[in-house]
């Protein structure tokens, strides 16, 4: 990884040591609590666009059905003007800030080097999808079950938690090709 | 100080919009600044690899912890104030236990791949595609689920709660715990360091 063969780019630089990445992301989370009386989250907004998508398509089948007439009532006025809409625009932005300062915007895909990217796009859409699925069925994905609820010391934040290490280290003998 | 400062009315319905997309910027970048645009960064935890996840995310829950733990002993926040999520548990036990297969197989989770997308991932595109299908799946599914989705509601419940012990000593517990397992991770890292064949054969 020393020798950077044909890139014009300058090296990205290291990333930052996980214990003090780990205390800037919890005062964020902390100011989160303090500011505005709940945590972090994710794909919560996600279903509310997903919400908003299919009630465009048949309004009565949405407003039919509790989970979406859900996302659909939130929202300040209107379902995409949900704080957890802004707050992920906010991580998309910041991600993207932290990523420019440190040379690290570059497109191309993450995948080891046994696996051809058409396949890797496969595996990204089912893990995607079962990503989905487990966040709506657990209320919450990593950031508003297992960050948030894990601080909050919620009881279903840290069966939550344990069960995707759990999920994920049984998984990984059988994805190795993917990755390695 | 009367925190948290949205419940006392101190700003109102607009004003939290803005104050949702400075935190998520600040959420980003440090998601980022760790590694968290990176699958490969993400999934190398789930071989014993390089354990920053669990390094970055505990650090953060017991910061995260602490401060809230100490400002609610001096009075400045309202912990009866700051929303806990209800637990519904063998929901969230199947839920979670899917999620961290959908970890493992499309390298991200739902914020992390917003950060990768952030800077360029194109697998990352194809997973947030996947997320909305589950999500599709799933709302279609929900009446039909319902029974097993909405089971096992227990409310507000943490953990000082379920096992009747004080607040504090949870607190210490989990602070505990981390460092035991901060410190198991670099024995882990030790140990599974040479197990990868050579990076270029």
């Amino acid at each position: 990884m020393s020798s950077d063969s044909h890139s014009v780019h300058r090296a990205p630089a290291p990333y930052m040591n996980p214990y003090l990445a780990g205390i800037g992301l919890g005062l964020v989370l902390l100011a989160s609590f303090v500011v505005m009386g709940r945590g972090l989250g994710a794909s919560g907004a996600f279903s509310s666009a997903c919400a908003v998508a299919v009630n465009a398509i048949s309004p009565a089948h949405a407003q039919g059905n509790s989970f979406w007439s859900e996302y659909l009532a939130g929202g300040v006025g209107h379902p995409l003007k949900e704080w957890l809409v802004f707050e992920v625009l906010g991580v998309l932005v910041g991600g993207f800030l932290s990523g420019l300062l440190a040379g690290r915007v570059r497109r191309g895909v993450e995948k080891g080097p046994r696996i051809s990217t058409a396949g890797r796009f496969a595996w990204a859409f089912a893990g995607g999808a079962l990503m989905g699925i487990g966040a709506k069925l657990a209320r919450g994905c990593t950031s508003g079950q297992a960050l948030t609820g894990g601080a909050l010391l919620s009881a279903g934040g840290w069966a939550f938690m344990m069960m995707v290490f759990a999920g994920g280290y049984g998984a990984a003998w059988m994805m190795r090709r993917q990755w390695k | 100080m009367n925190a948290p400062f949205f419940k006392f009315g101190l700003f109102g319905d607009e004003a939290s919009l803005i104050v949702a997309f400075v935190i998520g910027i600040g959420f980003g970048f440090f998601l980022e600044r760790a590694g968290f645009g990176s699958a490969r960064k993400l999934t190398d935890q789930f071989y014993f690899k390089d354990m920053a996840v669990f390094r970055v995310m505990f650090t953060a829950i017991v910061t995260a912890m602490l401060g809230l733990f100490y400002l609610s002993a001096v009075g400045w926040v309202d912990l009866s104030l700051v929303y806990i999520q209800p637990t519904y548990l063998w929901p969230q036990i199947v839920g979670g236990l899917l999620l961290g297969v959908g970890f493992i197989v499309g390298g991200y989770c739902p914020g992390t791949s917003i950060v990768a997308i952030a800077t360029g991932k194109l697998d990352a595109l194809v997973f947030v595609a996947g997320v909305f299908a589950g999500i599709f799946a799933i709302g279609e599914a929900w009446p039909a689920i319902a029974g097993f989705a909405e089971s096992s509601n227990l409310g507000r419940l943490t953990l000082p709660d379920l096992f009747h012990l004080p607040f504090g000593l949870l607190v210490f517990l989990v602070v505990l715990m981390a460092v035991g397992g901060f410190w198991g991770a670099g024995a882990l890292e030790r140990r599974f360091a040479d197990r990868p064949a050579k990076e270029n054969p």
